[in-house]
């Protein structure tokens, strides 16, 4: 995390100001002093220069509030030949966002203050984009004892989640529902019915028939979005429903959501710009889970974007090594690397063909996450965080992951060109990233 | 149509034009004569170094493709990996490099992972021959069951062809299922639902939920094996039933309207899918799909060793 005890000036100068928080969008400055927003709108001409000023050409950019993924896998402790926090948190920054959210399926699991309390060191060395830790919901992620969700979110942690796993049982889920809401925290769940998931590689449907591959049924994620979604209007507690992939997800969260149950939604940049078909090829960079899914699906998701019934977009950042991806489609493991494409996939499959405006897009990848999650950032109000983005919406760029920050390579979007960059992420008035610099 | 028309490697049917899928069977027509010799052997591929990999158990269609390699001359070598490469602690990139260090020329590999043939094809040289991979395909099967019904009724075009049984977990079915459409016949499957993939009523084929209809309508079967190994899952509630519900028995074929070729990949669960007296039965080329094996491997060695099928007939010396 950036230093802002230093006096300090940054003055993003000229660009299109966009915070669907405040309803600002407008040509005009952002000033940040001492790691605050002093100011966002209008041009501010001539800027007293009373400490270090740093300006940045913003002309033909959009500034917006820093970009925040409430769900990414960083890898650290355990696999750290694969990411750390560091090298993670600086392909956040590259990517636009000024703080991500690690998932706590590393090695050993973070089921403890002192796991959390590790995580925000590093992520502190690190001088990069902010990382919050998410606590396990249960020990060791294994579906049967809870972790000690107070000690952790004492520590630093924002909420809790067996991400990686389904909390398969009932009981376990609706007992973390009601305890989490004496922190206000999300439980944030991976959605699937084991049984059901058992073995499968993409999803179930004509390619999987084609290709001899298990399938997983959209079934599976269903059984368990009603089930949490039930169990939140029983319990009162907030459950936040990770990677959602099928168009009867939507469905149900959007019935859950009229009822005024406490469900909040995210969905991945893969789920709404690809399908199964990239699984053609036995391709395992398409391999992940919950899976790529139908066309029908996708554009299901876009409409639930949208339209906000899917709250905010969340990367599911997860990297492999190459060696482990080089292998037989069912032994591969599941996952891509999201860091850096996510921006430039949603302007190229949701802004671009006009599904989307950019404050929407603004909102889903920042104002909502903060919201969503209770974290600080996600508006460029006078006197909040100085998390800012910088980002050319027209930049049109063709993913090299060799490039990437991040150590993962495992990345579908290899080789496409599409449109849309972070051209500077700035996180508590500290410029962490740009483009080129 | 040239040789390298069937491509470097022969991964599915799926791929395959009718047109390529017909000159593998044309070319396999002179090479089943040389089984029938007292020297059953002819120079075609000699000096060609071929490894048969096999990470799956398979004496059937591994003795088979042997045959073929050896009738043509080829030094063979085989490697058979107990379970998968990985639990071996090497990787199948790994196993690809060092076949190809070893110069080889052809791959022949069997693996219990769909896709694994391809895996392999897309990371070496050598010519790739896919024996069976996962529950994806299983071609060289698919092609000699083709073989077969082409010899029985001449042509293919609007044959009425039912595979039955376990489609879900079988190879084999998605190799004939390909093959057959792509000949102009009419593809039924039949069996339990829960043996059957979700979206196989996208495939083009007619879906039998009772193997009496299949009958009726069908001209030949291609009774598939009910893979026991998986039974455990609960696919079917036990192989008693299976057997009384979806087995070919021959009262059941008694009652067809016309005589029914009876096909089945091997091996056999004799008294589950079918009946000992079907399977011995006057209907049977079970054992004809067994010999044609050889020549359609023979064929595929050939063409894709660079062969001219106009030259299929010299080449048996």
């Amino acid at each position: 995390m950036a230093d802002t005890s230093a006096t300090s000036l940054v003055l993003l100068r000229g660009g299109r100001v966009l915070d669907p928080s405040t309803g600002l969008d407008e040509v005009g400055d952002v000033l940040l002093r001492d790691g605050k927003v002093e100011h966002a709108g209008a041009p501010l001409g001539e800027v007293r220069r009373d400490g270090d000023l740093t300006e940045v050409d913003c002309r033909g950019l959009v500034v917006s509030p820093g970009f925040i993924d409430v769900h990414c896998h960083l890898r650290e402790p355990g696999r750290e030949d694969v990411e750390t926090i560091a090298t993670g948190a600086r392909a956040a920054a590259a990517g636009g966002f000024t703080a991500v959210c690690a998932m706590p399926n590393t090695a050993p699991v973070t089921d403890n203050q002192a796991a959390v309390g590790f995580i925000i060191r590093q992520a502190q060395l690190a001088r990069a984009a902010r990382v919050y830790p998410i606590g396990a919901i249960s020990v060791g992620q294994r579906g049967e004892a809870l972790a000690e969700f107070g000690e952790m979110i004492g520590a630093g942690a924002v909420a809790v989640s067996d991400d990686g796993k389904p909390v398969a049982s009932a009981q376990l889920m609706r007992t973390a529902l009601e305890y989490a809401r004496a922190f206000n925290i999300p439980v944030a769940d991976h959605c699937e019915e084991p049984t059901l998931a058992h073995g499968g590689a993409m999803n179930e449907g004509i390619v999987s028939a084609r290709l001899g591959l298990k399938g997983i049924p959209d079934e599976a994620e269903e059984i368990m979005v009603i089930r949490d979604i039930l169990l939140s209007r029983r319990t009162g507690g907030h459950v936040h429903l990770c990677h959602m992939s099928t168009k009867g997800s939507v469905e149900l969260i959007r019935w859950g959501k009229e009822r005024g149950i406490r469900v909040t939604a995210e969905v991945c940049p893969h789920h709404i710009s690809l399908t199964e078909d990239a699984v053609e090829g036995y391709n395992t960079n398409a391999k992940m889970n919950p899976p790529l899914r139908t066309a029908a699906d996708v554009a299901a998701l876009q409409e639930a974007v949208k339209d906000g019934t899917i709250d905010l977009v969340a990367t599911d950042h997860a990297p492999h090594h190459y060696d482990e991806k080089e292998r037989e489609f069912s032994d591969a493991p599941n996952g891509i690397v999201g860091l850096e494409t996510a921006l430039a996939v949603l302007v190229t499959h949701l802004v671009a063909p006009g599904i989307i405006s950019y404050a929407t897009l603004v909102d889903r990848m920042s104002c909502s996450p903060a919201r969503v999650f209770g974290l600080q950032g996600g508006t460029l109000r006078k006197g909040s965080v100085g998390d800012v983005t910088v980002f050319d919406p027209a930049a049109s760029w063709t993913v090299d992951p060799a490039s990437f920050q991040t150590k993962g390579r495992n990345s579908p979007y290899s080789g496409m060109t599409l449109t849309g960059r972070a051209k500077c992420t700035v996180v508590g008035g500290q410029i962490v990233y740009r483009q080129n610099a | 149509m040239s040789a390298a028309a069937i491509g470097k490697d022969l991964l599915g049917l799926a791929h395959l034009s009718a047109e390529q899928i017909t000159l593998i069977l044309d070319t396999a027509v002179p090479f089943k004569e040389i089984s029938e010799r007292a020297i059953k052997k002819v120079p075609t591929l000699r000096g060609m170094t071929i490894v048969n990999l096999f990470f799956e158990a398979s004496t059937r269609t591994r003795i088979s493709f042997e045959f073929a390699e050896k009738r043509l001359s080829a030094d063979t070598v085989n490697v058979a990996v107990s379970g998968s490469s990985v639990s071996k602690g090497e990787t199948l990139v790994d196993t690809a490099r060092n076949l190809e260090a070893m110069k080889i020329d052809m791959v022949v590999i069997r693996h219990p992972s769909s896709g694994a043939a391809r895996f392999l094809a897309d990371r070496i040289q050598s010519n790739v021959i896919n024996a069976g991979d996962g529950t994806h395909e299983h071609p060289t099967q698919g092609l000699l069951d083709l073989l077969t019904l082409r010899e029985r009724f001449g042509s293919l075009t609007g044959l009425r062809v039912c595979l039955c049984g376990d489609v879900l977990h079988s190879r084999v079915a998605r190799s004939n299922l390909w093959g057959l459409q792509k000949l102009g016949a009419e593809v039924g499957v039949c069996g339990p639902r829960s043996l059957l993939p979700n979206a196989i009523d996208e495939l083009g084929v007619r879906v039998f939920s009772r193997i009496e209809e299949a009958i009726e309508w069908a001209q030949a079967l291609n009774i598939l094996r009910l893979q026991l190994e998986r039974m455990q899952a609960g696919y079917i509630p036990s192989l008693r039933e299976y057997n009384r519900v979806f087995g070919v028995t021959r009262e059941r074929l008694d009652r067809a309207p016309r005589d029914i070729v009876i096909m089945h990949p091997g091996p056999m669960n004799r008294g589950v899918e079918i009946d000992s007296d079907v399977a011995d039965g006057p209907h049977s080329v079970i054992l004809e799909q067994v010999t044609n094996g050889v020549a359609v491997r023979m064929a595929v060695l050939y063409l894709l060793a660079g062969g001219r099928p106009e030259l299929a007939e010299a080449a048996k010396g």
